[in-house]
């Protein structure tokens, strides 16, 4: 995972509530074996006609949504399964960060895995990304706050070993491995047990 | 004296290799990890890319289930695959088990089906343990006192090397569940009627334990169908505290431990229920007693009512919009709403009294004109079963389809899936827009209902059909 210390964009809204996994990748794309080229595929079944052609009505079709990398959220995004292919279809498509008032426990987890960060803002502050589509912000992961283009700022919650690990382009599975004694001691002690 | 401790923490507290620290996650030792075609290739791909091999081979489960046809195989032992790619993907968990020794319930074994249904009946589910999977409805396993949560693609790869995830601690949420079910109200009309209590989000950054009496009295089967949709309230997981209930159904089974191990194994497993005076950072009581046969009326499992009581006004666009998608009015019941599809099957409700439950309503009648009605068991052993008590030929009578056990219809990547604007009713667990198939319409209702459903041609209370026929 590549560091990501900043991300400086427009935001697009997505203001509805609950968006959920099979909204951002319908399942049917799930036959990948792999990580990539899912981007053409997020929201799917929002973002097409039925002869495959762009549909005007829906948010991120809009000019002014063309290359936003922040996207503003409703309440409780990435609700549903488990899957991956949510935070990879998103990352595909040029998303960088999701904000929101609430989101979705497995789809946070996985996407600050993936270098999508995925913040949670207070209900004011929510209320008014959602009443500023296209505003300019930065997001400074180290100080974990968002700055608006008055120079006010959002300040958020990130788990220091998130913040971290986005920060340094921690590599996880290989920070579990240094732990590597520690896991043989605790089966040893576990076998002995049984 | 010890604090006072949930059952929650007591089992979180036994996996700690590293302890949770202000600047570090938990490493958390997994005792059970189980595989399926979807979620695992790429995390596959990343062991080899690193050189690793599995940790624990011993340690994990693989089937196959989300990608697989419910179509028998052609006589030459082709399936009838909705995609080459599915059939890949397939291939790919077939090939990867081979290389990196794990054990696979494919084709051939005669144990395959959903992951979350196979796991309790090969024992390898436990109270106690912790178990993951790339699957969100991994909640199941918490019926048996595991601290069971579904996991992505990365923390696959994470548990195959390691067989360990980094956590931070959940919250927990206790459902006091108090009096009992009235007779003919199942185990999911209550878990319906919990999600609308606490909301789709309500349970998100928590594990929520069920308990009180209306739980004690739940079977296995019942109380996997309630843990199974614990996700849908947004909870990392589901628990109900381990029993005599519990013991009963997991002796004997192939990788329940035996002999002097079982009656060890027991003694531990009866220590595992909250404390008396233990603390909770959320509570909420339900009474049984007042739940009704229920039903979705909106795209999310939050969007539950009584299914004759008049569907809620809309409360914001968002509800509006999904009562419009639905083809739903506020202030009408869903009772009585024109049905075009019938599901029976997947994690949440394709167990044998799942199926009974189906098969009761259906004796005798017939699956109405117009409607499509699919009953996929959840697992080959489910099936045999069934199969041995004839309720397959209840199903074919009635003009229902039995399929090949998977996850058909539920998240519908099989081949399985309605038509735009079809109505279904469904056993399964989500009702999101195009969950289905694109424009399909979902109603989430119990297995007797989605029977009662299907021959009435019309949302129908499984107990008014009974009743009114014995009456005529």
């Amino acid at each position: 995972m590549k560091p990501l210390t900043r991300i400086r964009s427009r935001t697009a809204v997505l203001a509805h509530a609950n968006i959920d996994t099979d909204r951002i990748i319908p399942a049917r794309f799930l036959t990948t074996t792999e990580r990539t080229g899912l981007g053409r595929h997020a929201f799917e079944d929002w973002r097409y006609r039925a002869d495959g052609s762009d549909d005007p009505d829906f948010e991120l079709n809009r000019p002014e949504a063309r290359g936003c990398r922040i996207l503003v959220a409703g309440r409780n995004f990435g609700c549903g399964s488990s899957r991956e292919h949510a935070p990879w279809a998103l990352l595909d498509f040029g998303i960088q960060a999701v904000l929101s008032s609430e989101i979705a426990d497995i789809f946070r987890s996985n996407a600050l895995k993936n270098g999508l960060l995925a913040v949670v803002v207070s209900e004011a502050e929510h209320r008014w990304l959602l009443d500023h589509p296209g505003v300019e912000l930065s997001i400074d992961v180290a100080g974990s706050f968002i700055e608006l283009p008055d120079g006010g700022r959002f300040a958020f919650e990130l788990d220091g070993f998130a913040r971290h690990c986005l920060l340094q382009g921690v590599d996880q599975l290989g920070f579990i491995r240094q732990h590597a004694d520690a896991i043989d001691a605790y089966e040893q002690r576990v076998e002995q047990a049984a | 004296m010890t604090t006072p401790r949930t059952l929650f923490e007591k089992v979180w507290d036994t996996h700690q290799v590293v302890a949770e620290k202000a600047d570090a996650p938990a490493v958390l030792y997994i005792d059970l990890h189980l595989v399926h075609e979807v979620t695992s290739p790429q995390a596959f791909d990343e062991l080899r890319r690193r050189e690793l091999r599995v940790r624990r081979p011993d340690r994990t489960l693989a089937t196959l289930d989300h990608s697989t046809p419910t179509l028998p195989a052609a006589a030459d032992g082709t399936r009838p695959y909705v995609t080459p790619q599915a059939e890949a993907q397939v291939r790919t968990l077939e090939s990867n088990c081979a290389a990196f020794g794990v054990e696979l319930h494919g084709w051939d074994s005669d144990a395959r089906g959903i992951v979350h249904v196979i796991g309790p009946e090969l024992g390898a589910t436990q109270p106690g343990m912790t178990i993951v999977c790339g699957d969100s409805h991994t909640a199941t396993h918490g019926a048996f006192g595991a601290l069971a949560f579904g996991i992505g693609t990365t923390e696959v790869g994470h548990v195959l090397a390691t067989q360990c995830l980094l956590q931070r601690k959940p919250k927990t949420f206790a459902i006091h569940v108090d009096n009992a079910l009235p007779a003919d109200v199942s185990a999911k009309d209550l878990v319906l009627h919990v999600i609308a209590t606490i909301g789709v989000g309500g349970g998100t950054g928590h594990v929520l334990e069920f308990r009180g009496p209306a739980i004690e009295a739940l079977s296995m089967e019942e109380r996997m169908t309630v843990c199974n949709m614990a996700i849908e309230a947004g909870a990392r997981a589901g628990m109900i505290a381990p029993d005599q209930t519990t013991f009963d159904w997991l002796k004997n089974r192939p990788r329940a431990p035996q002999g002097d191990a079982w009656n060890r194994a027991v003694a531990h497993w009866q220590t595992l229920k909250s404390d008396d005076g233990a603390r909770y950072d959320r509570e909420v009581r339900i009474d049984a007693a007042t739940v009704c046969p229920t039903v979705t009326y909106g795209t999310h499992p939050g969007m539950a009512a009584a299914m004759d009581a008049p569907v809620p006004a809309a409360a914001n666009a968002q509800e509006a919009r999904a009562l419009e998608y639905m083809q739903v009015r506020a202030g009408k019941a869903m009772a009585g709403m024109p049905v075009d599809v019938v599901f029976v099957g997947s994690c949440t409700n394709s167990r044998l009294p799942d199926l009974r439950a189906a098969a009761e309503v259906l004796r005798g009648r017939s699956v109405a004109e117009g409607v499509r009605m699919l009953v996929v068991p959840g697992s080959e052993s489910v099936r045999r079963a069934a199969e041995a008590e004839g309720l397959h030929e209840v199903f074919t009578a009635a003009g229902a389809e039995w399929r090949v056990p998977g996850c058909s219809m539920c998240i519908a990547m099989n081949g399985d899936l309605a038509q735009p604007g079809q109505l279904v009713v469904s056993t399964s667990n989500r009702n999101f827009e195009g969950r289905q198939g694109k424009g399909a319409r979902t109603v989430l209702a119990s297995p007797a209902t989605a029977a009662a459903s299907a021959v009435a041609g019309r949302i129908a209370d499984p107990r008014t059909l009974m009743n009114e026929e014995q009456a005529a």
